[in-house]
């Protein structure tokens, strides 16, 4: 690139040129890349956020045992303790987003990506992850018999 | 300047004076028919901005009938840009293959193709071939009800081909049916299969003409020889920037088409649908379409649809071998009779284009 010319001095026409010539280029080039950069940026889903979900029939629930659901767009995980309390918590480990699951042996929630281990609280008891897993609201509902249990954001 | 210091490391460890000599020297021809140099390079460069938008369509595109449209759908609706990205892709494409058959013809004419360039040619028409297979394919892929009853049709054409027809056509519909099959194949093809053996012949095709550098016509050489020396112009910068002024026309006319008649999603696929009216392929098949359309079914005892493509397959094998079949251009003598041929073809295949629109 030429440099700049001392102030007083003429400008030369080829210096006039090239300017034109680059700031052409650069705003063809700025005028392809600002489409692309927000092509690439990926849309935001208009899914709403889920409250709450039905997670099943209370029959289906035997002490000391867990199952994984959808909850929204994430899984979400149910324990029935071994003496027949409800637990649900987001199953997204917060280590690095695994899907827990239940250890029934030693009723604690497990995380077998990196030996993650929650209590029943969703507190980390062992392993890498850095905070508890986030709770949710249990309820029964229904008549007598047809009960459903419910879990919904605390 | 950094640029400057870049340069110099890399002249250090990777020689780089063959490549600066090269470009430095190389000169490009100038006279009054060099205005068809351009169409190449024209080529070369819609090639590059289908490279580029394809790979940004494959970011939200899914292969799968039942996704397909809805994912082209959410690309044009839903993604920033996205309707801009796909018409530019589309339309491009479009450009693409009428800039090729421009750069085949006249190269046709000035009989570029002559003896030392015969594999110039050979790889240039298998480019043209190429892009007319990426176009069948990528016509597929929005999944659309046009889209799948002309590939309905296009695949049936194979199965005209004697003795290996019916094979042809479970192998390229990947079934009996143009199905969700067909159209992972297609993908498979229009993204994997087609781009690699284009990057090859492409790379041939330009090494090719870098290394003869351009052919100039058969009068401007003879008068070379008593004595008339050619004009030459600089490669860089003067070429290239003539080069680029071209490239900027093509994106202008692409942004506007794309942004004043962008390309219609229309309605999805439903193979239990019947066809709609005026189904038609894209405009360079058309004039096969519409050939075939008027052959009887009958002729001479053979059937019609099956002495159509052999037809068609002869004046393909034609095309690929006009540097061998042109014995007159390879000792520098003008060819009268081939000129005539080619301008009857040529408002051949533009009449049946005009009457596959105008019938449709």
């Amino acid at each position: 690139m030429s440099e700049l010319p001392s102030p007083g001095a003429p400008v030369r026409r080829r210096t006039v040129l090239d300017a034109i010539l680059g700031i052409g280029i650069f705003s063809t080039l700025a005028s392809f890349l600002y489409p692309v950069w927000r092509y690439v940026i990926p849309p935001a889903l208009a899914e709403p956020d889920t409250d709450s979900v039905v997670a099943g029939r209370l029959a289906e629930f035997r002490n000391n045992s867990g199952a994984v659901l959808k909850f929204g767009t994430k899984p979400a995980i149910v324990v029935r303790t071994p003496d027949g309390q409800f637990r649900a918590f987001n199953a997204v480990c917060t280590h690095l987003d695994c899907t827990v699951q239940y250890k029934s042996d030693t009723s604690q929630i497990w995380c077998a990506c990196h030996n993650g281990l929650y209590d029943l609280s969703g507190n980390v008891v062992s392993g890498p992850p850095p905070r508890p897993l986030e709770a949710f609201r249990v309820n029964v509902r229904g008549e007598p018999g047809q009960e459903e249990v419910v879990i919904s954001r605390t | 300047m950094a640029g400057r210091a870049i340069v110099a490391w890399l002249d250090e460890r990777v020689d780089l004076s063959g490549l600066r000599h090269f470009v430095a020297e190389k000169t490009v021809p100038v006279h009054a028919h060099k205005v068809w140099y351009y169409m190449g390079g024209l080529a070369l460069f819609l090639f590059l901005v289908q490279v580029a938008t394809g790979i940004l369509l494959l970011l939200y595109y899914r292969p799968s009938a039942s996704e397909a449209y809805e994912s082209v759908k959410f690309i044009v609706s839903t993604v920033e840009f996205g309707w801009l990205i796909r018409n530019v892709h589309s339309w491009s494409a479009n450009l693409l293959v009428l800039i090729a058959f421009i750069h085949l013809f006249s190269t046709f004419f000035l009989r570029a193709y002559r003896r030392p360039r015969e594999l110039t040619w050979l790889s240039g028409v298998a480019l043209l071939f190429l892009m007319l297979a990426f176009g069948f394919s990528g016509y597929l892929l929005p999944w659309n009800e046009l889209a799948f009853f002309a590939t309905k049709v296009g695949t049936g054409v194979a199965g005209a081909v004697p003795v290996v027809g019916d094979f042809l056509v479970r192998f390229m519909r990947g079934g009996d049916e143009v199905t969700g099959a067909t159209l992972t194949r297609f993908y498979g093809l229009h993204v994997a299969v087609l781009p690699a053996i284009t990057t090859v012949v492409l790379a041939l095709h330009l090494l090719l003409i870098q290394r003869q550098g351009m052919s100039v016509p058969i009068g401007v050489e003879k008068r070379a020889r008593e004595g008339v020396p050619i004009a030459q112009m600089p490669f860089f910068p003067n070429y290239v920037l003539r080069d680029l002024m071209w490239w900027f026309i093509a994106l202008a006319i692409i942004a506007a088409l794309s942004v004043f008649s962008p390309w219609e999603l229309g309605q999805k696929a439903d193979a239990f649908a019947p066809v709609p009216a005026g189904i038609r392929p894209e405009w360079y098949f058309l004039a096969m379409f519409q050939l075939l359309k008027m052959l009887p079914s009958h002729i001479l005892g053979l059937e019609g649809e099956m002495l159509g493509v052999l037809g068609f397959s002869l004046i393909a094998v034609a095309v690929l071998l006009v540097p061998f079949l042109d014995t007159r251009a390879a000792r520098g003598e003008p060819n009268r009779p081939l000129t005539v041929i080619g301008i009857v073809g040529l408002i051949l295949f533009i009449a049946f284009t005009i009457y596959g629109y105008v019938a449709a």
